[in-house]
């Protein structure tokens, strides 16, 4: 490994984290100091926006330019900060009633549009701040402050939404899952346009245990995929399970069994222009199937930012007026002498 | 009816409204009209008129679109009522007889004014001129489809094509009555139509034909010389207030070194803001059409968070939606220009008309203590000016500020002396000076309490700006409650600080009256216009009108208390005279109001103001 010009704790702000013990949201801070290392971009060309919530706060934890803004509106603010600064490395910190409860119209076009921002989506299934009501990510049925009965209502599955918006870049990690957060954030910031990643979050306080099948090492072997560019789609304690395709369905195998070998399993490529496998296996849920983890979509696409710079780039290139009066003179105009 | 046969009468102002269905192509002809009026030294004010249906069901009452051409000599509106009135059909004759002078001009096109046409605009008689009370009219009427057919016969154009072309015909006859040559008329439809030759031949034939048949065939109407005014030199052009908006921002950018970003979402009647920066490429503006009115804004706030001067443009709804990102950005302190053309609300209102009613918006629309700087464009050609001191203001102290300009001004035109930016006033961006110790986020210029911008990008200056308040020395998170009450009084006192820094009120009119008209915003024209009949006829009037909302012209106080006799005019219940009882207590003010979605009329101000001085 070569050496990191920037550590982890130069993206670290030395403000106390005030987060409740235990909560998810430390976990991906100190996975994204991590990654921020790794990618070696100095934190004076990194800016950190986000929008309310708990996993909102992160801005002030990070020794980067950073702006916490108002609810739901963080990718609106990214997308002008990006398109004001394209060299600057925009991150949008979120979460899941800020991006798809009051945000949900910003998080889906700034994903439309392809502006190059890196969009973390803390999805703990709950709101937090305002101390325990359902969110657009919980479960039909959820029991919670605003909901004693439980809801009747169908959540989001974030990575729909993505895919929905046309997306070209989707991963999920789960929070304590440092190797694979480090990972994925990595790739979502090397990814070029907007891209999402998911992290599966836990609120100890209000929502304890949600995430609570993939959120131990041995659960996620067990209950989870990492999905791997290139590699067989296998999982389990032994290795010993894998993904086949079935008609239009996924359907999980044993390898051994009824003669199935590795060379059955599907074989994870996320560049692939079209989606559909990347939705099959992002919607794939515990405990029929393993829950994906790992990048799941990442495919080229022109972006927003870069065609607005493109453009102009264009249009000064075949017409050399640059100020405005010089503009005016060569309109409509009459002299009055 | 015609006793000024064949003569030409000088008169020094004239009012032409040009009015048809919405598809007749009156604002090309009236646009064309006003130009070539200028370049022969006119000054000139025009005011579209147009439905909020984009195409209503032709020649019904819902589909008439109108434009109001006011040439002549010392011209600061775009005329109270219509001397010469063009209309096309039926629909716009009956819709526009409020808008016409008893003695005015009337050309038809009488082939249009069948008893089918008729019908659609719920005439219940033959004689439509005789059911409105027309009397004393002089009558044009222009078999104008058919001559338009017969004269395109062997054009190539198909019938629709064809038909297209008569508001030309209007404008030739138009053109004949007022002594104005055509060629310059035919470059201007060169210019347009120039990718499409034989549509602009056709135009220009139809053009000719229409001049001729008035010289040919009326002769006996009066023809009119109007008068030229006296101007400064230099260069001129047509321009409204949307595009002198969009003009003041980029020479603003242009003046303090930045880079111009717009983000806006479409509504009326301020698109055009929008249309007008998205094609300035050239210039390096960057427009973001947004999904929505907040992701306008938002991406506003972002921009200018990353150092962009960062613009957002809108019209009264749109504000509303903008209002909790305004609070964003006062609470940051980062610049930003809103824009409002207003326009007739609440809710969708009139959204094609024109009103004053946002202030108390602009002013107080949000949560919390939350000062912006308001200002208000008072003319056209005066956006340019209102556009660049919002960029100024908002830059150099680093603070939101809301244009106010309107649905009249907007639309409406006027010739422009295309200005030496070289001239205007320095915009220096507060920005972050190396030499500064102990720097923080929210360190801020003691005098005049406006903090220093680091731009993301600039090592060093790393820092993190939000909602929540901040600590008045380390700019961390505080929710200490004597620190709350010294920060919401920081934001006022910042505000309230460039009462330093903007030009003071003055005076117009008879300044040594005992009676003072006030006014705000783009109703300037019609009060001056008033004021200057009063004084004419000898009722000593002065005038004062504000540009700077908030804060006040320092000197405001002073000025008002010099007249024993105030009156507030202004498009809307009542909020300027309000606003200004609450900042200056014991003024005894008058109020002159109107909220019909329509500019004020001269003669009605003139009425008022009598009426008032005589009480």
């Amino acid at each position: 490994m070569t050496e990191l010009i920037y550590q982890p704790k130069d993206y670290k702000n030395p403000q106390a984290v005030r987060w409740c013990p235990g909560c998810g949201d430390h976990f991906l801070l100190n996975s994204l100091h991590k990654a921020m290392a790794e990618l070696g971009i100095p934190p004076y060309q990194t800016a950190v926006i986000s929008g309310i919530g708990c996993s909102s706060r992160l801005p002030y934890y990070m020794n980067t330019y950073g702006f916490h803004t108002i609810h739901g509106r963080g990718a609106a603010i990214a997308t002008g900060v990006k398109v004001a600064n394209p060299k600057l490395c925009v991150w949008q910190i979120s979460g899941d009633g800020d991006s798809l409860a009051i945000g949900g119209n910003h998080f889906i076009h700034s994903i439309r549009r392809n502006i190059d921002i890196n969009i973390v989506l803390l999805n703990n299934r709950i709101y937090g701040l305002t101390k325990g009501q359902y969110s657009p990510t919980s479960p039909r049925g959820f029991v919670s402050k605003s909901s004693p009965f439980g809801t009747v209502e169908d959540p989001f599955r974030p990575a729909e939404l993505a895919f929905g918006a046309r997306g070209h870049f989707f991963a999920r990690t789960v929070d304590v899952d440092s190797e694979v957060s480090v990972e994925v954030l990595t790739a979502a910031a090397r990814h070029k346009g907007a891209s999402v990643v998911e992290v599966l979050q836990n609120c100890v306080i209000f929502n304890d245990g949600t995430h609570s099948a993939v959120a131990t090492k041995e659960n996620r072997t067990e209950n989870a995929i990492l999905l791997e560019q290139g590699k067989p789609m296998i999982f389990g304690k032994n290795k010993e399970k894998g993904l086949v395709a079935e008609g239009f369905n996924l359907k999980v195998v044993t390898i051994g069994e009824n003669g199935i070998t590795e060379k059955d399993l599907l074989v994870h490529d996320a560049t692939t222009e079209d989606n559909t496998l990347h939705q099959k296996l992002a919607n794939m849920s515990y405990p029929e199937f393993p829950i994906a983890l790992g990048v799941i979509r990442d495919v080229k696409a022109p972006t927003y930012d870069e065609a607005v710079a493109k453009q102009i780039a264009e249009v000064q290139a075949k017409n050399p007026t640059r100020k405005l009066k010089d503009f005016l003179m060569k309109g409509d105009i009459w002299e009055i002498k | 009816m015609m006793e000024k046969e064949g003569k030409i009468v000088n008169l020094d102002n004239v009012v032409v409204r040009f009015s048809g269905d919405s598809g007749d192509g009156m604002q090309l002809a009236g646009s064309i009209f006003s130009n070539i009026s200028a370049l022969v030294g006119n000054e000139i004010s025009t005011f579209p008129d147009y439905p909020a249906e984009i195409r209503a069901p032709q020649g019904t009452l819902s589909g008439v679109s109108g434009y109001q051409v006011h040439i002549g000599a010392k011209i600061y509106t775009p005329g109270d009522k219509a001397d010469v009135l063009i209309a096309m059909n039926p629909a716009a004759l009956k819709t526009n007889v409020r808008f016409i002078k008893s003695n005015s001009v009337i050309i038809t096109d009488s082939d249009a004014f069948t008893k089918k046409d008729l019908e659609k605009a719920l005439f219940t008689t033959d004689n439509p001129f005789e059911e409105l009370g027309l009397k004393s009219i002089q009558l044009i009427e222009a078999p104008i489809t058919t001559m338009v057919k017969s004269s395109l016969e062997n054009s190539g154009l198909d019938n629709k094509g064809v038909l297209r072309c008569k508001n030309m015909f209007a404008l030739g006859i138009v053109c004949w009555l007022f002594d104005r040559s055509l060629s310059a008329a035919e470059n201007m439809i060169k210019t347009k139509f120039a990718k499409k030759a034989s549509i602009a031949e056709a135009n220009i034939k139809v053009l000719n034909d229409g001049y001729n048949f008035g010289a040919n065939t009326h002769a006996s109407v009066s023809t009119y010389r109007i008068e030229t005014s006296e101007k400064e030199k230099g260069f001129y052009t047509d321009i409204d207030g949307n595009k002198a908006t969009a003009y003041g921002l980029i020479a603003a950018a242009e003046k303090a070194g930045l880079e111009l970003f717009l983000g806006s979402y479409p509504i009326t009647p301020a698109t055009d803001i929008l249309h007008e920066l998205a094609k300035h490429k050239e210039l390096g503006v960057k427009t973001v059409q947004a999904e929505d009115e907040i992701a306008g804004i938002c991406t506003a706030i972002g921009a200018s968070f990353a150092g962009n001067l960062a613009a957002t443009s809108t019209s009264g709804p749109g504000l509303a939606l903008k209002s909790e990102a305004i609070g964003l950005a006062v609470m940051a302190e980062l610049p930003l220009v809103i824009i409002d053309v207003q326009r007739g609300g609440p809710s969708t209102g009139l959204p094609t008309k024109s009103e004053q009613t946002d202030l108390f918006q602009a002013l107080y629309g949000r949560n919390g203590e939350s000062p912006v700087v308001v200002i208000s464009a008072t003319s056209s050609t005066n956006c340019f000016d209102a556009a660049y001191w919002a960029a100024k203001l908002a830059v150099e102290h680093m603070t939101p500020v809301i244009l106010l300009t309107d649905g009249y001004i907007a639309n409406g035109s006027a010739a422009w002396c295309i200005p030496d930016i070289e001239n205007y006033p320095s915009i220096k961006p507060n920005y972050i000076e190396k030499d500064i110790e102990n720097w923080k986020p929210y360190l801020r210029n003691e005098e005049t309490k406006v903090r220093y911008w680091a731009l993301p990008g600039k090592e060093g200056y790393q820092h993190r700006l939000g909602g929540l308040e901040k600590d008045y020395n380390t700019s961390v998170i505080s929710t200490d409650p004597e620190n709350h009450e010294l920060m919401t009084q920081t934001r006022q006192a910042k505000i309230q600080k460039i009462a330093d820094f903007i030009p003071e009120l003055t005076v117009q009119g008879e300044t040594n009256a005992d009676f003072l008209v006030v006014g705000w915003g783009g109703t300037y024209g019609h009060l001056c216009s008033a004021v200057n009949e009063m004084n004419k006829k000898g009722k000593k009037t002065a005038f004062a009108h504000f540009g700077f909302i908030n804060p006040l012209p320092k000197n405001t106080k002073e000025v008002l208390s010099k007249y024993k006799k105030i009156v507030v005019c202004e498009q809307n219940l009542g909020q300027f005279a309000g606003y200004l009882r609450m900042k200056m207590p014991g003024l005894h003010i008058y109020q002159y109001n109107e909220v019909k979605g329509q500019p004020f009329l001269v003669n009605d101000l003139v009425n008022c103001f009598t009426k008032l001085m005589e009480e």
